[in-house]
């Protein structure tokens, strides 16, 4: 058993990644996610790791790439349109390989948008972002222990393949304050024989590059990274199921909107409407097989998608439905988070 | 070695035996020389990571036998920041060209200088993009043609030419900043001292060093190697004048 601590989603974030070993933090100011900067602030006397407020994201996130490259263990924290400014740099950390902790504590969008929770970076977060085939491996937390937990997991996911991992949060999970068990810390020993600490006689020299200017060997790049993503959908696919087992309606959601959307398939429950809800914890790898079994079930009569914008996940679970039943949406925009009795509304909208 | 013969030249280990693309003339492949030769001469090798531009040297780590990462487009100096804060006892410089070091990159140019970041700017001025076929850079002198500023660049329209050197020496965290040249044999010597001067300082954690190197591109020019070390005597050292512009103190050294 961890200590247990009551705690805000941004700073058990920040004090997460400081048990899971953080070696060097880049990062600059926007509302909601400066918590976790200003936590790292003022802990950073009494550890071991490097705070650095950088002067722009495009800055933090180009430090992440050095401090990383360099064999560190780096984590950055960031809100919407600073996530923007940082996906140039997240193509380069992709394409040469480099461990790297990312986390977007969403607000809505577009443009300066609001400071209100949002999930309308879902498609930029799995879909690419930045320019390039690649993918980042995408955790989604609907709690304050997950902001917690992803931390570790994130960390290790992204030494293990040697990939950006992207924690995508929102301003609703940043900001709440929730009981938290926190791990005991962990004495973090790198094994980079790949980074860029200086070459050595028993060595080659090493180069972090996403340079390959000859079209073959840029295609072999490509098949490289392509084929560790394969590998990532098979082993990193997680997702969390709530009384699916003999719902007929399954409501998809992630993050924020899932804890919305437990209590009304208590809600509908209680109405005699057999309700379940998935939760994908990772939207990339999105767990497409899982939800086309269910979908494969006789007993489930359509999904609905339950998310903090104009229908973006939905894409995904259709995709994963491949027309074998009806896929529904519902969603609220611009920081508004839908409740619980109104999810059960649309659902008997549709059953109606 | 033959016997009755002496051995006064060597190619220094830290640089790779593979042959160098630049343009026939172009000082990148001697200022490539000079900086390897400093590292090995320093012994270095070990300890030194380089950071590589987007531009003509984007290809520096195929020739410098020590790890490099390459960054994207002005962002060296970020990058180089981040290594070096997680590798304070490491040698760590950064290589980048005009546009790279002064235009798109301005910003984390002059943060990196202002917070005194403690690697070592090796800057290639040569008053054009040359990767990309001679375009106008911050750099390009007044009057001068390129293929965006065909007509001369106009300062009505875009500025003078930027002077970084100038810029970057007036922070305080800001240790060592020279400019110098590979024109003359005597100007080479000064250059590799320069740099010599710069990884010292370094290594005795002095703050920022910056070397500019006011460079050439005969190919950019549309000029021979000879009219472009002309043109550089002519028009460049007047703007862009050879001189140690800030050096540390001697007791700090």
């Amino acid at each position: 058993m961890g200590e247990l601590r009551l705690m805000k989603g941004n700073e058990a974030l920040g004090e997460a990644a400081i048990r899971a070993g953080l070696q060097g933090y880049f990062g600059y100011p926007i509302t909601p996610q400066s918590e976790v900067m200003e936590y790292l602030a003022q802990q950073e006397p009494h550890h071991n790791y490097v705070f650095l407020q950088a002067e722009s994201e495009v800055a933090a996130v180009n430090m992440m790439y050095g401090a990383g490259g360099a064999g560190a263990r780096t984590l950055t924290t960031t809100s919407s349109p600073g996530f923007s400014l940082m996906q140039e740099g997240i193509s380069y950390i992709a394409c040469a390989e480099i461990p790297c902790l990312f986390c977007n504590v969403v607000r809505g969008g577009p443009g300066l948008g609001t400071i209100q929770p949002s999930q309308s970076d879902y498609f930029q977060s799995t879909k690419g972002g930045g320019h390039g085939d690649y993918h980042t491996i995408v955790l989604t937390p609907n709690s304050v222990q997950e902001m917690v937990d992803f931390v570790y997991l994130g960390f290790e996911l992204a030494d293990k393949y040697r990939t950006p991992v992207t924690i995508l949060s929102d301003g609703a999970i940043g900001q709440m304050m929730e009981k938290v068990e926190l791990p005991d810390p962990i004495e973090y020993k790198p094994d980079k024989p790949w980074a860029t600490t200086g070459k050595t006689k028993d060595r080659e020299r090493n180069i972090l590059t996403s340079l390959y200017i000859q079209p073959e060997d840029m295609e072999k790049k490509n098949q490289k990274l392509q084929k560790k993503y394969e590998k990532i959908k098979q082993n990193e696919v997680r997702f969390d199921e709530y009384k699916t087992e003999d719902a007929e309606i399954i409501i998809v959601s992630f993050g924020l909107t899932s804890r919305v959307t437990r209590k009304s398939v208590d809600i509908g429950r209680d109405k005699g409407m057999k309700i379940g809800l998935f939760r994908p914890q990772t939207v990339w790898p999105f767990p497409y097989e899982k939800l086309s079994e269910h979908a494969d079930k006789d007993r489930v009569k359509f999904f609905i998608s339950i998310e903090m914008n104009a229908g973006q996940m939905v894409e995904d679970v259709r995709l994963a439905v491949c027309g074998k039943k009806p896929v529904h949406f519902y969603g609220r925009m611009g920081g508004i988070v839908p409740d619980s009795y109104e999810v059960i509304e649309q659902i008997e909208k549709i059953k109606e | 070695m033959k016997k009755g013969y002496k051995l006064i030249y060597k190619r220094p280990e830290t640089l790779t035996k593979t042959r160098i693309n630049y343009c026939p003339g172009c000082f990148h492949s001697t200022i490539h020389k000079l900086l390897m030769e400093v590292i090995e001469e320093l012994d270095i090798q070990e300890k030194t990571v380089g950071v590589c531009p987007v531009g003509c040297s984007v290809f520096a780590y195929n020739y410098m036998n020590v790890d490099m990462q390459e960054a994207a487009h002005g962002r060296a100096a970020a990058v180089a920041t981040g290594i070096k804060r997680m590798l304070p006892d490491r040698y760590v410089f950064s290589y980048q060209g005009d546009g790279d070091l002064a235009a798109i990159g301005t910003a984390e140019t002059l943060h990196a200088c202002n917070r005194g970041e403690n690697f070592t700017f090796i800057f290639i001025n040569n008053g054009i993009y040359g990767m990309t076929g001679g375009q106008m850079a911050p750099t390009t002198l007044e009057g001068q043609k390129t293929t965006t500023s065909p007509y001369g660049r106009d300062p009505e329209k875009i500025g003078l030419p930027l002077k970084m050197s100038e810029i970057v020496s007036q922070f305080e965290r800001v240790a060592y900043v020279e400019r110098v040249s590979c024109n003359t044999p005597a100007n080479t010597r000064k250059a590799k001292k320069a740099l010599r001067n710069a990884f010292e300082y370094q290594g005795k954690k002095l703050g920022t060093t910056f070397i500019e190197v006011a460079s050439n591109c005969p190919s950019g020019w549309k000029m021979t190697p000879e009219q472009s070390l002309k043109w550089l005597e002519e028009r460049v050292f007047p703007y862009y004048p050879l001189k140690v512009f800030k050096k540390p103190d001697k007791k700090e050294v």
